[in-house]
Order: C-alpha cells, then sequence, then structure tokens
C-alpha cells in the first residue's frame, strides 16, 4: 500500500518505490519562470554543455514574476528569453499577462494527475491540486531537469491531514492550510510530503491554496486526492502532447493501509479565520484572538489566493459597499483566464465600485518588486504566501495573511475583521 | 583562522537576500556579492572572510527556490553552513553548488565572533579554546557530490544523479 507520493514516484522510477529510497525518476514536465530562465539557460549552455533541452514539449516557460516588466534590465532579459525560447522551439511560452505559472499550467492542461513536475518556484507544490508531484528546486536543478528529463528525488514520507465536516460561513481553504501550519509549524513536513484528505468539495484553484502552502510547512510536495463531490467539476482537457498511456488517472488513489508519518484531523466545523501575524508563515492565530490591528493596504493576489474564486469571495462581501477612508485595496489577478471569468459576470465591476484596482494578472507584489511595493511601517493584509520580514518591500513593513473574504471585510473596516461582522451589517444581502 | 557567525531560526531566502536583489533585478550581477543578509545583518557582507563558519538555528533556508542565495554565500567563500535541519530546496541548492551543509545544532555551542578551524575533510571544528567538534558526515549517497564540488562537476564527470546506481 502506497501514498500518493509514492504512487507518483514509482511511475516515474519504473519500479515501486516507498518512503526513504533515494531514485531517480523521469519529470513530465518543467516549468521555468522569468527570474531564474536566465541563469537556468547560462546553466544548461555554459556549465553542462546541452545544445537543446531534452524535450521542448515539456518545457513550459512563463514570464509573470516581474510581468510586466519593472525596468530596462529585466525588460532586456526577458527580451533574451523569449529568444531562447524561439531557438529551442518551445511552444509553452506563456507571456506577460497570461498569469502565475501555476494556475496558467493548470488551466492550459499541462499539469495533469500522477505526473511529476519540477519548476523554479517553490510554490511548485501547487500542482498537487490535480494531484500531481509538483516541487520547487533552484537554477542548477531545473537546468539538470530541462537538459536530461530527469531528476534525482529522496521518496518522501507523508504527513496526512484529514479535514472533517464543512466552513463554517466566511471559512475557507486558506484558513485550513493556516491552521495546519499552525500545528506544523515552518518545519513540520520537511523533506515529506503533505496529502490532503476530506476536502472532496473543493475546486481545483482552492485546492491550489492548500497546494501552495504546503511548501511554508517545508513539505516537498503537496497533493490532494483527485476526487470531487461535484460530478460537474473536471480536470481542465490534457494537451495533446502530455497524454501518456502510463497517465490514466486512475492509476492514482488513496490507498487504504498506506503509511503516514503523522495525522492531523481539523475539524472544519469549528475552524475560524486564521490569521498569520508577522514575520513568519507559522505564526497564526484565529482572528478573534487578535486585537484590532489597523492595516493601511488589503492585496489580494497570487498563486494561493488570487484566483476567480477569491475574486468572486471578495466581491461579495464588497458589492454595495466603499473601501474604508484612505483604504487601498489592490486585486492582481493569478492569471488571465480567471481576470476574464471576473469580468465577464460582473465580479470585476463590483471590485471596482468598492474602490480596489486592479493590477496585470501575474506574481504582482508578492516579491516585493513591484505593483504594490510596501513602505516603512505600512501594514498589509495579504491573500498570499509569505509574510517575511521585507518580503513585499521595506523590512520595516507589517504583513498579515488571510482569506479573501477577511481581506475584503478589512478592507471595508480599515482593521482586520472577521466577515461575518461586516456581512451582518449589510444593507442588502447577496 | 575562520569567524563563527550566528544565526536565528527559520532564516528564510528573503533574509539571506531579498528578492529586489536578485540577479534579476541588478544592472550588475556581480554585484550579488554585497548582499548576502543586506537587511537582516547588514555587517555580514562587509566582514565576512573566505572560509567563514555560518552557525544558525532550525529550518536554515526556509521560503522561496532562489539558488541566489546560497549563490551569494558562496561568492563571499562561507565555508560550510552549520544547523540542525536545512530547508529542503535550500539544501540542494547548497548542495549542487558545492557548500558543505552540516546537519548539527551548535548554536549555544560556539559565539558570534568566535575563532574556529573548520577541517572539511575531516568533518571537525577546532574552537580557539581547543575544543574539538565532530561534525556529523553527510549522506553517503550525496559525499561524492560534494567531492566533486556541486552537481554539474558530479554529473559530467559520472553522468548518472545521485544514488544512481552506477
Amino acid at each position: 500500500m502506497q501514498t500518493l507520493s509514492e504512487q507518483i514516484l514509482s511511475r516515474a522510477a519504473g519500479r515501486t518505490v516507498m518512503a526513504g529510497e533515494v531514485v531517480t525518476v523521469d519529470v513530465d514536465l518543467v516549468m521555468m519562470h522569468d527570474s531564474l530562465s536566465p541563469s537556468i539557460i547560462r546553466v544548461l549552455h555554459e556549465e553542462l554543455g546541452a545544445e537543446r533541452v531534452w524535450d521542448p514539449e515539456r518545457v513550459a516557460v512563463v514570464i509573470d514574476h516581474v510581468a510586466p516588466a519593472a525596468s530596462v534590465q529585466t525588460a532586456e532579459k526577458q527580451a533574451d528569453v523569449r529568444r531562447w525560447v524561439k531557438s529551442q522551439g518551445i511552444r509553452h511560452l506563456f507571456d506577460v499577462g497570461r498569469g502565475i505559472s501555476h494556475p496558467v499550467l493548470v488551466e492550459e492542461g499541462l499539469a495533469r494527475p500522477g505526473m511529476v513536475i519540477v519548476g523554479s518556484d517553490s510554490h511548485s507544490t501547487a500542482y498537487g491540486c490535480v494531484a500531481a508531484f509538483g516541487t520547487g528546486m533552484g537554477t542548477t536543478d531545473i537546468a539538470l531537469a530541462a537538459a536530461t528529463g530527469r531528476t534525482w528525488f529522496r521518496v518522501p514520507e507523508t504527513v496526512l491531514v484529514r479535514a472533517e465536516g464543512r466552513f463554517r460561513p466566511g471559512v475557507g481553504a486558506k484558513d485550513l492550510a493556516l491552521y495546519a501550519t499552525r500545528l506544523l509549524r515552518a518545519d513540520g513536513a520537511t523533506y515529506a510530503a503533505v496529502e490532503w484528505h476530506g476536502v472532496e468539495f473543493l475546486s481545483i484553484m482552492e485546492r491550489m491554496t492548500l497546494a501552495t502552502l504546503s511548501i511554508e510547512v517545508g513539505a516537498k510536495a503537496g497533493i490532494v486526492p483527485p476526487v470531487f463531490a461535484d460530478p460537474g467539476a473536471i480536470m481542465p482537457p490534457a494537451r495533446a502532447e502530455v497524454r501518456r498511456p502510463a497517465l490514466q488517472p486512475d492509476f492514482l488513489q488513496v490507498q487504504e493501509g498506506a503509511r503516514y508519518s503523522q495525522v492531523l484531523t481539523v475539524d472544519l466545523d469549528r475552524l475560524e479565520p486564521q490569521i498569520s501575524a508577522p514575520h513568519t508563515v507559522d505564526n497564526v492565530a484565529d482572528l478573534s484572538e487578535l486585537g484590532r490591528v489597523a492595516i493601511d493596504v488589503v492585496y489580494l493576489g497570487t498563486c494561493t489566493n488570487g484566483h476567480y474564486e477569491d475574486m468572486a469571495a471578495a466581491a461579495r462581501i464588497l458589492r454595495g459597499r466603499r473601501l474604508a477612508p484612505g483604504m487601498r485595496m489592490l486585486v492582481v489577478p493569478a492569471s488571465a483566464q480567471a481576470l476574464q471569468r471576473a469580468t465577464a459576470d460582473g465580479t470585476l465591476m463590483t471590485l471596482l465600485e468598492a474602490g480596489a484596482t486592479i493590477g496585470t494578472p501575474g506574481c504582482g507584489a508578492c516579491i516585493g518588486r513591484h505593483m504594490g511595493v510596501l513602505a516603512p511601517g505600512e501594514v498589509c493584509l495579504f491573500t498570499g504566501n509569505r509574510n517575511f520580514r521585507g518580503r513585499m518591500g521595506s523590512p520595516q513593513a507589517n504583513i498579515y495573511l488571510a482569506s479573501p473574504e477577511v481581506a475584503a471585510a478589512t478592507a471595508l473596516t480599515g482593521y482586520l475583521t472577521h466577515p461575518q461582522e461586516v456581512e451582518a451589517s449589510l444593507p442588502s444581502q447577496v | 583562522m575562520a569567524r563563527v557567525w550566528i544565526f536565528g531560526q527559520d532564516i528564510n531566502t528573503d533574509q539571506i537576500v531579498p528578492g529586489r536583489y536578485a540577479p534579476y533585478m541588478l544592472k550588475n550581477e556581480a554585484d550579488l556579492r554585497n548582499y548576502p543578509f543586506v537587511e537582516h545583518r547588514p555587517d555580514f557582507a562587509p566582514g565576512v572572510q573566505p572560509g567563514d563558519l555560518i552557525v544558525a538555528g532550525n529550518n536554515f533556508g526556509c521560503g522561496s527556490s532562489r539558488e541566489y542565495a546560497p549563490l551569494a554565500l558562496r561568492l563571499v567563500g562561507v565555508g560550510a553552513i552549520v544547523a540542525p535541519l536545512f530547508a529542503r530546496i535550500f539544501f540542494r541548492n547548497a548542495l549542487n553548488l558545492g557548500i558543505p551543509c552540516f546537519t548539527a545544532d551548535l548554536t549555544s555551542t560556539l559565539r558570534d565572533g568566535q575563532e574556529v578551524e573548520l577541517r572539511l575533510e575531516e568533518g571537525l571544528i577546532v574552537t580557539d579554546e581547543g575544543q574539538h567538534i565532530q561534525l556529523p558526515p553527510p549522506p553517503a549517497f550525496l559525499r561524492d557530490v560534494w567531492a566533486a564540488g556541486g552537481i554539474v562537476p558530479f554529473y559530467r564527470q559520472y553522468g548518472r544523479f545521485p544514488g544512481e546506481a552506477r
């Protein structure tokens, strides 16, 4: 009996492998983004001496980290990357405005159940939202994987997070993930994988919230079983070039008797909105435990919580209301598809009418490089995944992590606010 | 002699090199050597000498996949890093770059600024007070990567991955 990681890595290794073994595996997809691509390309050619990537159909390049370019240097490096992509015959280039690599590769049908996906971004655990073994690596590992189509892993032990019950109003996937981080702490799943069970009712992008935050407990992968409570919910169709006979979706399932190194059970019916206070992600408390915390800017975005569902959740709370005096609210959609959907159904107009503003789909200010960098002394309520000191700009700024619902409620009041507090006072409920 | 630089626990890669100081953002990429711990510990980059030792608390290098964090440490010549636990991406990146990482908690054994001798091949630290501290050896399958000076020379020399049959 095997965990999901053991099943996936067994297929990729071509033999049955169990936690603790060191294996060389075939990778199904290599993702690189604009921030590290220049160095990856250099290592690939100059250090490894490779002329070509091993399979141009299995390399995806996404310009999301500084998109659009913020300076002549970044513009020049992006131009170099585009030229290289063309010279390598790589078709999967997702340029400025298409969005963040993780939702984009899922939407495009490139990330699929059972795949091994390595990305030059620590939040590549995201691909666990479609039951892929996704993991982040640095420049040299990604260059080696792009050159050879292979990499090595120690097969991870697995920490099981089992959710029971249903979320109360105003509570969701972000709160579950932050609560798990609170219990496991920043190193609680280092070298291990996390499996998230009992969340069949979550959409794919809500699952991405869980999967991306898995790295914040140190995990190698964060995988949600490919099972949906809603029969209408399906994986995006696979791109023809990523189909493989061995990748039938039914090869992967939760097996009774699989060995877990730790099991956490979370009662969703009792879960409150969770807040991660400065300056570590595992510094988590119930919202009600914190006193009045004044917020200068609300930032809704990232691969963790910049999805259509997140904008819609915020819009439900903001509809017909205005941001608190002096409040700024930045919304940076995770992908162009999310932005289109929010435009088509009026979500975007609701956000704009409330006083929010919209940025180009991409990573935005999550890495503190552009599009909303924080000043000394500013306090940001962020729907993203890291509140490290200096992460979004000045090291004298403070970042609180929370759900899109808490973000919207906070934007209305100017201080950390439970969504129910403002929903109860709404003149007309949605 | 090497100087000991003590760091706390959960040191993340944003503290090692903030994203705003990435090579991607710099006019001159060689400037990266000026930025390790630029905000977290501004006296580090100007003061560190080749061979110096970083001794940190639990979960060193957590956070992003940015290899320019350990690269910045290599550029200033950090001789080794000792911590009870390394975040996995950082550990792989450091291994790939040939930076020796030892798993041990010496934050209360050594003092910041203390002078020590690091005997890498013996895995031994000898302090200015004559104390001998034996470091645990790295896992056998990784030792050859270190010995080769990183994953690129290892792969070019052997044509295989760590742990793969010869």
